[in-house]
């Protein structure tokens, strides 16, 4: 298909790792942020074509796997009254919560239903006007214009039985926890599909302040290995700076109809990450105008929050600062059928990932 | 989850849009992007349009694969 097929072209491919072995001086760490590019790492092969001396490291961009257990008990705890409708990404429900999972609680018998787009959602809101229809929103920048759209679409329609749990998170806050963490970096891969929304230019703050190497990266082979040439080049030359690989979806300014939705519907709060704990500034709520589709105003719910399995190191994972081969839980007990912990579930988690593509140790 | 596929718009009804992606037919809507046209190829991210693709830059990232491919041959 077009846009795909020419990004995943053989010759190109071994041309671009051709000139990456030609250029390495050194040894070199760069940090994958999104969850899609993980994936896509393994999935094409990338690290089997680089050289030694390259290390990539997935970073926190899996929205999945950084949402808390105390979200998930939430849902779980809504999921539980009578007259509530569950309605969820796919990737969601099968992490497990304190005691359980929203895909127990399915299996139990609670309304749960896996719906593509938030305009799914509110879509079985509006045939379904004696139910709470809730949203569990979760996902970064490319995600949540989306939510903030639906949301207006249900102000604008009167339609009083649809609610929102909102983990939406932004992302270069979690990047600067990440830096100062004091994780190795040479620099980063930046996520395409958030910067298609924000622009590159919100990531400016890393060379400028912390002088390391950012390049706004595609997802297919070719994208991915010409973004670690542009990033061995910035190195090589000591020029960190912002640069945009995927010029074919992303303008230094983004998306402005998109942030215009996200800005009018949500405003910045504190944010709970696992592996992080609260993030200032790093997730989303709604704003007055629109809190009461926030379901906790609506109808507040007391959970009996436990915390993960204390073997679990997706914390750490997600910090950088460990891979799944490190985890004693790592295809022993922890696999993609019986997950332990959230990078196990996602198919962007590292674990799940790992399992996936690179069992071997 | 920031999962986004190309897919092209084959027909616009009002604000949605059905596109087509890897021979699945997709809806999505188009409240984030403007002047979108039958056959423009789109960003699909969880039922929405969030960027046309932009065909100018997709060529220019081309030719400079293929200018790096030359001055490797250097």
């Amino acid at each position: 298909m077009k846009y795909i097929d020419e990004y995943r072209n053989k010759d190109l491919v071994m041309k671009l790792t051709d000139l990456i072995n030609k250029s390495v001086r050194r040894d070199y760490t760069f940090m994958e942020v999104c969850g899609g590019h993980t994936a896509a790492i393994h999935r094409f092969g990338i690290t089997s074509l680089l050289p030694g001396n390259i290390k990539l490291i997935s970073g926190p961009g899996c929205p999945v796997c950084v949402t808390g257990t105390d979200f998930i008990d939430k849902a779980i705890a809504y999921s539980k009254m009578e007259d509530v409708i569950i309605t969820t990404f796919g990737d969601l429900i099968r992490v497990p919560g304190s005691a359980s999972s929203l895909e127990k609680e399915k299996a139990a018998g609670a309304d749960i239903r896996i719906v593509l787009s938030g305009l799914d959602a509110l879509e079985i809101a509006r045939i379904n006007s004696e139910k709470k229809v809730i949203f569990l929103g979760i996902g970064f920048e490319t995600t949540a214009p989306g939510t903030a759209v639906t949301i207006k679409l249900a102000e604008k329609d009167y339609i009083k039985n649809f609610f929102l749990l909102s983990a939406h998170k932004i992302m270069p806050p979690a990047m600067e926890a990440i830096i100062k963490e004091g994780v190795n970096l040479d620099g980063f891969i930046c996520p395409g599909h958030v910067a298609t929304i924000t622009g590159s230019a919100v990531f400016n703050f890393i060379p400028e302040k912390f002088n390391l190497s950012c390049v706004i990266t595609g997802f297919e082979p070719a994208d991915i290995l010409q973004s670690i040439l542009m990033l061995i080049r910035q190195v090589n030359r000591n020029t960190p700076k912002v640069e945009i690989q995927y010029s074919r979806a992303v303008t230094v300014n983004g998306n402005s109809i998109a942030q215009r939705h996200l800005s009018e519907v949500f405003e910045p709060c504190n944010a709970q990450w696992r592996g992080f704990g609260v993030i200032p500034s790093s997730g989303l709520m709604l704003r007055k105008d629109f809190e009461r589709f926030n379901v906790e105003n609506n109808t507040p719910v007391r959970i009996n929050f436990q915390e993960d399995n204390e073997l679990c190191i997706c914390g750490e994972i997600l910090r950088g600062l460990k891979t799944p081969y490190d985890c004693p839980l790592f295809a022993d007990i922890c696999f993609p059928e019986n997950p332990l912990g959230a990078c196990m579930v996602s198919n962007e988690g590292s674990c799940n990932t790992y399992y996936k593509y690179r069992l071997t140790k | 989850m920031c999962l986004s596929i190309p897919a092209r718009i084959v027909s616009i009804d009002g604000i949605m849009a059905e596109v087509s992606a890897g021979g699945a037919i997709f809806k999505a809507g188009l409240h984030m992007i403007e002047n979108a046209k039958v056959g423009d190829y789109i960003l699909l991210h969880a039922g929405f349009a969030i960027q046309k693709i932009s065909e100018k830059e997709a060529a220019e990232t081309i030719k400079l694969f293929e200018e790096m491919n030359n001055s490797l041959n250097e």
